[in-house]
C-alpha cells in the first residue's frame, strides 16, 4: 500500500517530536564560566544553591543589548518570619559578571524588582535570591542579543 | 538631576504599592574606547536607596551592566502617610535626591 500524504506527515511529525523533546529536556547543566562562578560565590559563600522559588522575566531575544528589561520575582509571603533578604543578578559574558544587588525586607510586601540592563553578547543571565533563613535560590535564562552593548566604540 | 518618580498619591493602609523610579544618568561603563583608542573612564551610579519616613525599605548596588538612565521598580507596604526619599550615589562624587509624599488612609 502506498503511503498517503497524511500518514507520511503524521509519521514525520511524531519523529520530529520524539527527536527534539529529549534535546530540550535533557540538556545538561551548563558549566558556569569562572568569572560568573566567582561572582556568585562572593555573594553566596559555600552555601548550597537550589533552583526554584525565583522567577526571571527577560526577553529571550533582544535586538538592542543596551537596554534589556528584566524583572525578578520570588515566591515569598514577605512576613517578618519569612522574607527575601536580597536578589542578586549576574551575567555570563559582559566584561563584569555583576549586574545588580537588590536589598529587600519584610516591609517590601512583594519580592519583585524590575530594571533595565545591558548585555554585551548572547548569554545566560542568572538571578539568585537570599531568603531570611539564608537559603539561596537560583534561576537562569538564556538571552540572544543581536546588537551588543557595553564595549562598542564611542562616537 | 532630573528624576521621574511614580508612587500612588493615596493608598489604603496595608496595601502593597509599586514604586517606580527613573533618573537621568549616562552610566558610562568604563569598558568603551573612543575612536582614538583611549578608554572612556567609568561614570556610573553605584548605589540607590529608598527611605520611607526615615526607614530604609529598598537599596540597590548598581554595576556598569545597568542600562543608562537607571530604571528601578520595587514594592512596599503602605503603612503611614509621609514621605519617600530617594538617593542616588555614584562615581565622581555624584549624588542626587528626590522625595515624594503619600497619603495613607
Amino acid at each position: 500500500m502506498p503511503t498517503t500524504r497524511r500518514q507520511f506527515l503524521s509519521l514525520a511529525g511524531s519523529l520530529t517530536a520524539a527527536g527534539t523533546i529529549p534535546i530540550v529536556t535533557l540538556r545538561p547543566v551548563e558549566a558556569t564560566p569562572p568569572m560568573l562562578n566567582t561572582a556568585i560565590r562572593n555573594v553566596v559563600g559555600e552555601a548550597q544553591i537550589r533552583t526554584g522559588k525565583i522567577k526571571l522575566d527577560i526577553p529571550p531575544l533582544v535586538e538592542n543589548g543596551n537596554t534589556v528589561p528584566l524583572t525578578v520575582s520570588v515566591a515569598s509571603p514577605m512576613t517578618d518570619a519569612d522574607y527575601v533578604k536580597s536578589i542578586h543578578v549576574f551575567n555570563e559574558k559582559n566584561p563584569q559578571p555583576n549586574i545588580g544587588n537588590f536589598h529587600l525586607g519584610p516591609s517590601s510586601g512583594r519580592a519583585q524588582v524590575s530594571t533595565r540592563i545591558r548585555l554585551a553578547d548572547s548569554q545566560k543571565v542568572v538571578a539568585i535570591a537570599r531568603l531570611s533563613d539564608d537559603t539561596f535560590w537560583q534561576v537562569a535564562a538564556d538571552v540572544v542579543v543581536t546588537l551588543a552593548a557595553c564595549t562598542e566604540e564611542m562616537n | 538631576m532630573a528624576a521621574l518618580i511614580n508612587v500612588p498619591a493615596k493608598a489604603k493602609r496595608g496595601e502593597i504599592i509599586e514604586i517606580r523610579t527613573l533618573t537621568s544618568h549616562i552610566m558610562e561603563t568604563g569598558f568603551r574606547h573612543t575612536a582614538a583608542g583611549a578608554l572612556v573612564p567609568r561614570d556610573i551610579i553605584t548605589s540607590f536607596t529608598c527611605r520611607y519616613n526615615g526607614t530604609e525599605i529598598f537599596r540597590a548596588d548598581l554595576f556598569p551592566a545597568i542600562a543608562a538612565n537607571p530604571y528601578l521598580s520595587f514594592f512596599t507596604v503602605a503603612k503611614d502617610s509621609g514621605k519617600f526619599e530617594f538617593e542616588w550615589i555614584g562615581d565622581n562624587g555624584y549624588s542626587s535626591t528626590a522625595s515624594v509624599s503619600i497619603l495613607v488612609e
